[in-house]
C-alpha cells in the first residue's frame, strides 16, 4: 500500500472509529439526560409544551372507576413511609409578596378542591381516587407570587425527595396540594399530611411528604429527575 | 422511462426504518418490564396469556425505565420522520398504485397466491407487476399496523392532552394492548417476510440495489 492510501486508509477509520464512538457517548442510555438522549429530551419538552393546552381538563371519572381500597400502589423512595415532625407546617417561599408557613387547618381553610382523575405512573399501570386539596394556583395567589418565577420548586420532609415544575402546570385547575383520599385524611403510605397530586404530570413528578413550596425563577432538578427521568413528565 | 423495482426513497426509508423499529421494539419491550401487565392493577385482562411476566432481557434495549423511555422517545421521533418520507415520496411517485392492497383487484391473487404457497393449489397464480395480491396485502397490512402504533404509541404519551385519541382506543389500559398488539403483529410480519427473503434472496438484492421492474400488468389501478 502507498504512503497516501495508508494516510487515506487510516483518517477514514480513524474518522469512522470516531463517529461510532460519539455516538455511543451520544447516545448512552444509562446517563439519558447527556448527548443526543438529553438533546432529545429537550426537544421534547417543548414538543409537550406545544401540546399543553392550560384549560384543557383531565375528564373527571366517577365514584364507580375509583381503583378499590388498597389496590392503588404506594411507593416509597426510602425503607420507611416518613412521618411528619411535630408541629408540621407548609413554608412558602421564593419569588413571593408574602412567604409564611401554613398549618394544614390553614390550608383546608381555603377553598378546597376534588380530583378524581385517572394517575398515570412512568411505569405503565394507571389508578384512580378521589383526591381533597387546595389548588396550587390558589396558593399562589395568596402568597403574591411573582410572574417571573416560572418555576415551583416542592420538597418534602423525607431527606432528598423532591421535583421542580413548570409554572404553567404547577397553575393547572387539577394540580392540587391533597390532604384528602377518598374521602378519608391522606394515609401515610400516600404522603400524609400533605402531597403533591396531578392530572397533567405522571406519578413520580407528584411529591409526597411535602414541607415546602418555592416559586422560583429558575429550574432545580428532582429526586426522580436527577437520577435520568425526564423533567418535564407531561401527560 | 424504467423505474427500479426498489426505487432511491423507498429503499432508503426502508432501511431506517429497520434500525427505527428495532430500536423502537427494543425500548418499548424494556418499558414494558417496568410493569408486564395488561388491564387495571386491579383487574388484569385475563386473555393476556404473559400476565407478570418481564419480556426476555436479550430483547430489550435501554436497560432501565428512564433510558428506555428516552431511547423510545428519539427513535419515534425517526420514525415518523421517515414515515413523513415515505408516505410523502408514496403519493407523489404514484407506487402507491402497486404496493397498495385493492380488494377488488387484488383478493383474488391474494387468495390464490396463499393457497398455492399452502400447497393446496397447483397452478400459479396468474403473473402480476412487481407485487401479487398476497404481498400488496401483507405490506398495506404492515403500514396499518405502523399506523395503529403510533397512534397508540401518542394516546399513551398523552393520555391528558390527547385524551379524546385515548377514549377513542377503549382508555390507557387498552390503548397499552393495542400497542403492544400492534408490535406482536408487526414482529409476526417480520418473521413471514424474512423467511419469503431467504426463499427469494433477489428481493434483498433490490432493496439493497434497486433492481430492475418488469413492467407487465403493472400501474393500473
Amino acid at each position: 500500500m502507498s504512503a497516501e492510501g495508508r494516510r487515506w486508509f487510516l483518517s477514514r477509520g480513524l474518522a469512522a472509529g470516531g463517529l461510532a464512538a460519539a455516538g455511543c457517548l451520544a447516545c448512552d442510555p444509562s446517563r439519558p439526560s447527556r448527548g443526543l438522549l438529553g438533546l432529545s429530551e429537550r426537544w421534547n419538552e417543548r414538543f409537550q409544551r406545544l401540546l399543553f393546552d392550560p384549560s384543557r381538563l383531565a375528564p373527571e371519572l366517577p365514584a364507580s372507576a375509583e381503583t378499590p381500597p388498597g389496590m392503588f400502589p404506594a411507593y416509597k423512595i426510602g425503607d420507611f413511609y416518613p412521618e411528619a415532625p411535630a408541629g408540621w407546617a407548609l413554608a412558602v417561599g421564593g419569588l413571593v409578596e408574602r412567604p409564611g408557613a401554613l398549618s394544614l387547618a390553614d390550608l383546608q381553610r381555603l377553598p378546597q378542591t376534588r380530583l378524581r382523575v385517572r394517575h398515570h405512573c412512568v411505569e405503565g399501570w394507571s389508578a384512580v381516587a378521589s383526591w381533597d386539596g387546595v389548588r396550587v394556583s390558589e396558593l399562589a395567589r395568596l402568597v403574591g407570587a411573582d410572574p417571573r418565577a416560572r418555576y415551583v420548586e416542592f420538597r418534602s420532609f423525607e431527606e432528598g425527595y423532591y421535583s421542580s415544575w413548570d409554572l404553567e402546570s404547577a397553575l393547572h385547575p387539577q394540580t392540587i396540594l391533597a390532604y384528602g383520599m377518598d374521602g378519608a385524611p391522606l394515609a401515610p403510605e400516600y404522603g400524609a399530611p400533605l402531597r403533591l397530586y396531578s392530572a397533567v404530570k405522571l406519578g413520580y413528578k407528584m411529591v409526597k411528604y411535602l414541607s415546602a413550596v418555592a416559586f422560583l425563577p429558575q429550574r432545580t432538578g428532582g429526586y426522580w429527575e436527577d437520577q435520568g427521568y425526564e423533567w418535564f413528565a407531561g401527560v | 422511462m424504467a423505474r427500479p423495482a426498489q426505487p432511491l426513497v423507498i429503499r432508503l426509508t426502508h432501511w431506517v426504518n429497520l434500525v427505527a423499529l428495532v430500536a423502537m421494539a427494543g425500548s418499548g419491550l424494556r418499558i414494558l418490564a417496568a410493569f408486564p401487565q395488561l388491564g387495571e392493577v386491579s383487574a388484569p385482562y385475563r386473555w393476556y396469556p404473559f400476565q407478570g411476566d418481564p419480556p426476555p432481557a436479550p430483547l430489550t434495549l435501554g436497560g432501565w425505565l428512564a433510558g428506555a423511555r428516552h431511547l423510545h422517545f428519539v427513535f419515534a421521533w425517526l420514525l415518523v420522520l421517515n414515515a413523513t418520507v415515505y408516505a410523502v415520496y408514496f403519493a407523489a411517485s404514484g407506487e402507491w398504485r402497486e404496493r397498495l392492497f385493492w380488494p377488488r383487484r387484488d383478493a383474488r391473487s391474494a387468495w390464490h397466491t396463499v393457497l398455492h404457497d399452502l400447497r393446496l393449489r397447483r397452478e400459479q397464480p396468474a403473473p402480476v407487476g412487481l407485487y401479487n395480491g398476497a404481498q400488496r396485502l401483507a405490506y398495506t397490512g404492515a403500514l396499518a399496523l405502523g399506523l395503529v402504533a403510533v397512534l397508540s404509541g401518542l394516546a399513551l404519551y398523552k393520555p391528558v392532552q390527547l385524551h379524546r385519541l385515548t377514549a377513542a382506543l377503549g382508555g390507557y389500559d387498552a390503548a397499552r394492548a393495542v400497542h403492544l398488539l400492534a408490535l406482536a403483529l408487526l414482529a409476526l410480519f417480520t418473521l413471514v417476510h424474512l423467511a419469503q427473503v431467504l426463499l427469494h434472496p433477489r428481493t434483498l438484492v433490490d432493496m439493497a440495489l434497486g433492481g430492475h421492474r418488469e413492467e407487465d400488468g403493472g400501474g393500473s389501478p
